[in-house]
């Protein structure tokens, strides 16, 4: 199996993984009960994607690691999750901001992955479109309320997608593992401008910046998530429950 | 010998026990041979905590029936949808104050109240108390109620 097929799957399960977690961080801390229980439900999906990715990846490395072995037994310049889902929750809405460039990007890849020829990818990638598409309306939705809701709602959500956007190129960046990455950009857009927009949310000017999470150069930030995250195993080797 | 799907047919959801994991459509087939029983399952959701716990249940009841060896595989194309859970497992949500999903489409009109029937109802979240369902409110009896939505 060639590696490029390896790195994708690694891909798509760091980035479930990430943000599962960055989500569940949520938990007992969300603006009222049901947005708490909407994190968690979110994260639950994802933590299970992730699972069903890091499955297909150990397989297809071929050395024998299954999923909780990426999971907790990698190091930081071995996750190949995007830049962007590993920065601080910050205030909820940069929380909302994030899924919702990150939820329509999911909708567009795992479109396109499940309606490849690879077996595989299409079948982990068809369920997860339909999960992707209700955290996509609760994202979507939530931008809304905050572009478009009070002053200070509105100061919020603008300061988040100022600050994401530029990590969402990296997303759109082809190289070996996919090279039609560039291709997602138009259709990607075409679901975030409109609610951009209607949220009355400015997007900011392109600047050059390349975030290199899925090549493995992370920001500060992961390293922490995974100490927390992995600090079990690597305390007690081996640890059942 | 008991059919092994009348066993499985026996099974409760763990998170819905009113209605079977046959009825929802989780069991997607089953090959009987001479002593041993192999099923195969399909998650609802990706990250549904009730899957292992169902498998577990396959595994017990079966052997209880008498099936030497019992075998579970997951299997996840095609992605499981609510449009394979049954009419009379939909009327059993339904008594048991869970409205059922309506065909699978994203944006459904109205959602109908479980209990006194009214279609003036209202989304209190998308996310509810399981992964499967979302949090209603009926404008007309005031009564909150479960929504399994359409996946």
């Amino acid at each position: 199996m060639d590696s490029s097929t390896c790195e994708l799957a690694l891909r798509m399960g760091d980035n479930a993984l990430i943000l599962g977690q960055r989500l569940a961080e949520w938990l007992g801390h969300g603006p009222q009960l049901e947005e708490d229980i909407a994190a968690a439900n979110i994260a639950l999906d994802l933590i299970g994607q992730a699972r069903l990715w890091l499955s297909l990846a150990g397989r297809l490395e071929g050395r024998g690691r299954d999923e909780d072995a990426l999971a907790y037994l990698r190091d930081q310049h071995e996750f190949r999750n995007c830049t962007m889902v590993e920065l601080p929750n910050g205030d909820y809405a940069f929380t909302i901001v994030r899924r919702t460039l990150f939820d329509a990007y999911q909708r567009v890849l795992l479109e396109r992955l499940a309606g490849g020829a690879d077996e595989g990818f299409a079948a982990i990638a068809a369920k997860s479109k339909k999960e992707a598409d209700y955290h996509w309306r609760h994202s979507a939705d939530w931008t809304l309320r905050f572009g478009d809701g009070t002053e200070e709602s509105h100061r919020r959500a603008q300061d988040a997608l100022d600050r994401l956007w530029g990590y969402t190129h990296e997303l759109f960046a082809p190289d070996a593992a996919d090279p039609e990455a560039d291709a997602l950009r138009g259709p990607w857009l075409e679901l975030v401008g409109p609610v951009l927009k209607q949220a009355t949310l400015t997007i900011p000017a392109d600047r050059a910046f390349l975030s290199g999470g899925k090549r493995g150069v992370h920001s500060e930030h992961l390293g922490y998530i995974l100490a927390e995250m992995q600090f079990l195993q690597r305390a007690y080797p081996g640890a059942r429950w | 010998m008991v059919d092994a799907w009348q066993v499985l047919a026996g099974i409760g959801d763990p998170e819905i026990p009113v209605v079977s994991i046959t009825e929802l459509g989780i069991v997607r087939e089953v090959a009987q041979r001479p002593g041993s029983v192999e099923v195969a399952i399909t998650p609802t959701y990706s990250g549904c905590p009730a899957m292992q716990a169902i498998e577990e249940e396959i595994v017990n009841r079966l052997q209880q029936a008498g099936y030497g060896e019992v075998k579970v595989k997951t299997v996840l194309a095609p992605a499981w949808s609510t449009d394979w859970i049954t009419p009379a497992a939909r009327d059993k949500l339904k008594q048991f104050g869970i409205a059922p999903p309506g065909r699978v489409n994203l944006f459904p009109r109205s959602v109908a109240c479980p209990r006194c029937g009214s279609a003036r109802t209202e989304r209190v979240s998308e996310f509810g108390s399981t992964a499967c369902k979302a949090h209603y409110r009926c404008l007309e009896c005031l009564e909150p109620f479960d929504y399994f939505k359409p996946l």
